[in-house]
């Protein structure tokens, strides 16, 4: 079995080589024909994969790695197939299309090794260690894929927390944050950064921070929303809660939750009301005789 | 990265309430707590719950706030557990929902301290144990050093 191993990877290389060409071409066509690649992806960057990845198999081969690993642990290969599987991820394709995609590969090369060999014994040969050897291809691209579409779920949980938290200015120096959602520790963070920074661009003096959509209050939330608070108060403004429905507060009231320190309104509006008041108050600075 | 304990795996929430009415309580299930991401789902199957069981706005609000401290209790100080929910009846016709929280973390040295507003081993406000027992009807908690906590908690609706 094992002579006749290093014969078969002999064989495989030699048509790697010889025929790598006529693998490619046929490789290409296989996938147009699965017709599983339901997207943007060209036959032109289909086949220049295809070459790259042909290519990538011979330096495996030779290494002398057992037949079960060569894809793993050749780097050139290694990137070829994870490369081919993150641009299927980002355009799109079914993992099983992926895979089967990678897979095809098998039947490209048997046939070009067909074109050397009518010897059965040997065809078996062949076709099993192919088998060995892309099947690894073919669990990688999908776990490459997985961990492809996980990037970008990550990638677009990040945008969506930037795009959930927007400071608003709702008066001459009062801004509004409409929090919706959870809020955890990494939400406030990017809360309190764009919060602050809005503060100082618009040299706010009162910042309403909406819990309206926010649909559960536990001691987490509420402690982050003290930290907000505080930072807030640290530059000089003042900070406002409003959202607060009946089911928060008694809740908020019987969970044990001071927040008695903190302004707090049940309505945007009454808050937006007790925030002009703050500023037009009699202040140190209070800028008067605007349009008065 | 697995952690040690059995693998649950989450089981679907029966949402039909002409089937709830007819004392039809829908199967317990159980849900890990491994992750910040699985407290939200743990919030999300709660609040179902609650709508399920026909809690009141107010009720809702606390089952699924104590659900919230319990379950980041379990995640934050017992690196993990999971929350299982069950819907107790009583032949009166009174209904209820039952949170089962468990971890296999240290356990909790001083459960009358752990108790007790503004008790706190890290940096949260220390309202979340006594806090989540106010919010439901009863509360039960077995700990020991070293022997993981379950917390079983009960919410009753009004008949």
């Amino acid at each position: 079995m094992t002579t006749s191993e290093a014969a078969v990877r002999e064989r495989l290389t030699r048509a790697l080589q010889e025929r790598d060409e006529e693998i490619a071409d046929r490789w290409v066509e296989l996938q147009m024909e699965q017709a599983l690649l339901d997207t943007d992806i060209g036959e032109a960057e289909l086949r220049e994969e295809a070459d790259a990845l042909i290519k990538a198999l011979v330096p495996g081969l030779q290494s002398g790695v057992p037949v079960d690993r060569v894809v793993t642990s050749t780097p050139v290969l290694y990137e070829a197939v994870v490369g081919l599987s993150l641009r299927r991820a980002r355009a799109g394709a079914t993992p099983t299309a992926t895979s089967l995609a990678v897979l095809a590969l098998k039947e490209a090369l048997l046939r070009a090794v067909q074109r050397d060999t009518r010897d059965a014994e040997e065809l078996f040969a062949s076709a099993v260690f192919m088998n060995r050897l892309l099947d690894v291809a073919g669990a990688l691209s999908f776990e490459t894929y997985v961990e492809g579409r996980e990037e970008i779920i990550r990638r677009q949980s990040q945008q969506l927390m930037e795009l959930s938290t927007p400071v608003v200015r709702l008066w001459r120096q009062v801004l509004a944050v409409p929090l919706i959602g959870t809020l955890d520790t990494a939400r406030t963070q990017v809360v309190m950064e764009n919060l602050l920074q809005a503060i100082q661009d618009h040299e706010a003096l009162v910042a309403i921070v909406d819990i309206t959509g926010v649909p559960t209050v536990d001691t987490a939330v509420a402690q982050h929303l003290m930290q907000t608070v505080n930072a807030v108060r640290l530059m000089g403004a003042d900070c406002v809660i409003s959202g607060v429905r009946p089911s928060i507060a008694q809740t908020i009231a019987q969970l044990g939750i001071d927040l008695s320190t903190i302004l707090t309104r049940a309505t945007l509006a009454d808050a937006l009301a007790a925030a002009i008041k703050l500023i037009d108050g009699p202040g140190p600075d209070g800028d008067e005789g605007d349009g008065r | 990265m697995a952690l040690p304990g059995e693998s649950i795996l989450a089981s679907r929430g029966t949402k039909v309430s002409a089937r709830a009415q007819s004392r039809r309580p829908p199967a317990p299930a159980t849900y890990p707590v491994r992750t910040e991401e699985d407290l939200l789902t743990v919030r999300h199957a709660v609040r179902a719950a609650t709508v399920e069981v026909g809690f009141g706005l107010v009720d809702q609000t606390r089952v699924v706030t104590a659900a919230s401290e319990l379950a980041r209790n379990a995640y934050v100080h017992g690196g993990g557990g999971t929350v299982t929910l069950e819907y107790p009846h009583e032949p009166s016709g009174r209904r209820g929902l039952r949170l089962i929280v468990k971890d296999d973390g240290p356990g909790i040295a001083d459960l009358d301290a752990a108790l007790t507003d503004g008790f706190t081993t890290g940096t949260g406000l220390g309202h979340g144990l006594g806090g989540a027992r106010r919010l439901m009807d009863e509360f039960t908690v077995r700990t020991g050093r070293g022997e993981g906590t379950v917390v079983v908690a009960t919410r009753w609706t009004v008949r």
